[in-house]
């Protein structure tokens, strides 16, 4: 029972970053109708980022502090980045098919991928943080403090994003948008700045998750696949639900753990690397139930 | 005075929608707009409040202006911010916003005095007042075309176009946006009628116009327009000489079947 515990911890923790990419993901499909596939990238750019500054602070600073310090820094500079692709190649294709402006982010995200590579270099690079693998004991339960930290930040953004949403006037104006566009026109809103914010958003949220998986091992140019998760992670949430978001990242980091712990010892038939394709089983079966998602709303809207 | 002059609309490059249509709403004046189906009212709106561009429309020649102010190529927001805010058809309140947030939005150009605006649309509108933290998408018709109009006056708008505010409402609701309309129009905001209920409309205007097929083919004295034998015909349903009792009956004909089309 308290392995079975403690797995289910390490998977909320690795679900925590899922989450969070999930809802940059699904930030900007509720606002233009379009997956961006640039999301990886924007995790890589935004780890690497706090790869860079991280050292130039952590020598003065307590290194807990230094750590989200950085974060936050490469945070804006990653929804600076986003901000500058949605005006530059996302903006002008307003009004295209969805898969149309998918496939561009899709060219962004090789772009940007490439370049940020260039700043990685071959071996991984540390972002350095008091954490690493160390363990702590919680309730009985030992869990990497990695993953209670990641936990906590998703617990700090989800509130931050409930505030934002329900209370502050670009909030309420990017519910609005999403809901009809011409009505919100009406309003006054500018739709283009909702675009423009949501990126800045996913941008932003891509960067910390990145920096939290990188407290482990680093960064590495091979860390973008993990963003790659939060697609069967929204599909089993909702596309267009940030609450499905949230759940489904979670849940995907979860079974992954589960399956990657006892997979072997109860069907070891289904191969060793069983955990790897256990989220898009989950969201298979998921879909089955509910073919929207657990979130999801039936209309899909689009631009 | 909002303005349109020679307005030529056209749709993805062919259809053309409007074909010359100018119009005058004064400063503090209620003018009244009717055409059957298809007329073009609600592109002459969109053209007015800059929403022609998400509709693949554009204004092909004249012009649209705010106290002669160049206004038709501006953006909606830009359009909002001066003043300008139109109630589109259909009501299209934000369904899964409560009716608070709804408001909220309709404030958006307008933050710092939202305070204020609350009250006064909840005083314009005190069953909005109560249910101020219901979800949109629960309001009755009446009430959702209140929290419309209640939201553009969220930014206190100089010119207040409404798009068929009565469509498919009850007499009494019909007659409860009469009165709204005329209360806002004393409180300052000019307003832009587009009706298919002729009737309610020319009895709170000043002026109105009827268009067909994308141009204006009367532009009267509402009192006149009243009284002038083709619109009692067409639109009031009324044959020269027959009484108010069988008319009401084909206007309400003429307005259900005006929604199942829709
Ligand atoms: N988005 C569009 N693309 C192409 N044509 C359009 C578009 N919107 C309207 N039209 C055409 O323009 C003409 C005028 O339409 P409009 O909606 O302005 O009429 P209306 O007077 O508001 O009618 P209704 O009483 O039915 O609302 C119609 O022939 C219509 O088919
Ligand atoms: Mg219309």
């Amino acid at each position: 029972m308290t392995q079975f515990l403690e797995v289910v911890l390490r998977g909320l923790g690795s679900g925590s970053i899922y989450a969070l990419l999930a809802l940059g993901f699904v930030i900007i499909y509720k606002s233009t109708g379009v997956i961006s596939f640039a999301q990886p990238a924007m995790m890589l750019t935004g780890a690497t980022i706090t790869s860079y500054v991280g050292p130039a602070l952590g020598v003065m600073l307590f290194t807990g502090f230094s750590f989200f310090v950085s974060v936050a820094v490469a945070a804006l500079l990653t929804a600076v980045l986003a901000l500058v692709i949605e005006r530059g190649a996302i903006r002008p294709m307003v009004g295209r098919p969805a898969f149309v402006v998918a496939i561009i982010t899709i060219g962004i995200d090789i772009v940007v991928r490439v370049v940020t590579s260039g700043f990685i270099g071959l071996g991984a690079r540390n972002i350095p943080n008091p954490w690493g693998l160390e363990r702590v004991e919680l309730a009985g339960l030992r869990v990497q403090e990695r993953h209670l930290v990641s936990l906590a930040t998703l617990a700090l953004v989800v509130a931050v994003l409930f505030w934002f949403y329900r209370y502050t006037r670009h909030g309420l104006a990017m519910r609005a948008a999403a809901f009809d566009q011409e009505a919100a026109l009406t309003q006054g809103v500018s739709v283009g700045s909702v675009f423009a914010l949501s990126w800045a958003m996913a941008g932003a949220l891509a960067a910390v998750a990145g920096s939290l998986l990188a407290i482990s091992a680093g960064v590495d140019r091979q860390i973008w696949i993990v963003a790659l998760v939060a697609l069967p992670a929204i599909i089993l949430g909702g596309l267009d639900s940030l609450e499905g978001a949230v759940v489904g990242g979670l849940a995907v980091g979860v079974v992954e753990a589960l399956v990657g712990t006892y997979q072997r010892d109860y069907a070891p038939w289904l191969g060793d690397n069983f955990a790897v394709v256990s989220p898009y089983v989950l969201m298979l079966l998921v879909l089955l139930a509910k073919p929207y998602g657990i979130f999801g709303t039936p209309e899909v809207r689009r631009v | 005075m909002l303005s349109a002059r020679n307005l030529e609309v056209v749709y993805d490059d062919v259809v053309l929608a409007l074909r010359g249509v100018s119009i005058d709403v004064p400063e503090d004046g209620i003018v009244a707009l009717l055409g059957s189906n298809g007329a073009g009212k609600t592109t002459l709106l969109r053209a007015l409040t800059g929403l022609l561009d998400i509709h693949q429309g554009e204004v092909a020649k004249g012009r649209v202006t705010l106290d002669d102010q160049p206004i038709h190529r501006m953006s909606p927001e830009r359009v909002v911010r001066h003043g300008v805010r139109q109630v589109l058809e259909g009501r299209r309140v934000f369904v899964e916003l409560n009716v608070e947030e709804n408001l909220k939005v309709g404030a958006h150009t307008a933050r710092s005095r939202m305070a204020d605006n609350l009250e006064r649309v909840y005083a314009l509108f005190p069953v909005l007042g109560d249910r101020r933290a219901a979800t949109a998408g629960y309001l009755s018709g009446g009430e959702q075309q209140m929290l419309a109009i209640g939201r553009a006056m969220m930014s206190e708008p100089r010119y207040l176009l409404l798009d068929e505010p009565t469509l498919g409402l009850a007499p009494k609701m019909v007659e409860n946006i009469r009165d709204v309309v005329l209360e806002i129009n004393k409180g300052g905001t000019a307003v832009l009628l587009v009706e298919q209920n002729a009737t309610m409309a020319l009895s709170i205007a000043h002026h109105g116009y009827v268009m067909e097929t994308g141009r204006v083919v009367l532009d009267k004295p509402a009192a006149a327009l009243l009284n002038d034998d083709d619109v009692r015909e067409f639109y009031l349903g009324l044959h020269p000489g027959e009484d108010g009792r069988k008319s009401f009956r084909d206007t309400k004909h003429y307005r259900r079947k005006k929604r199942w089309s829709a």
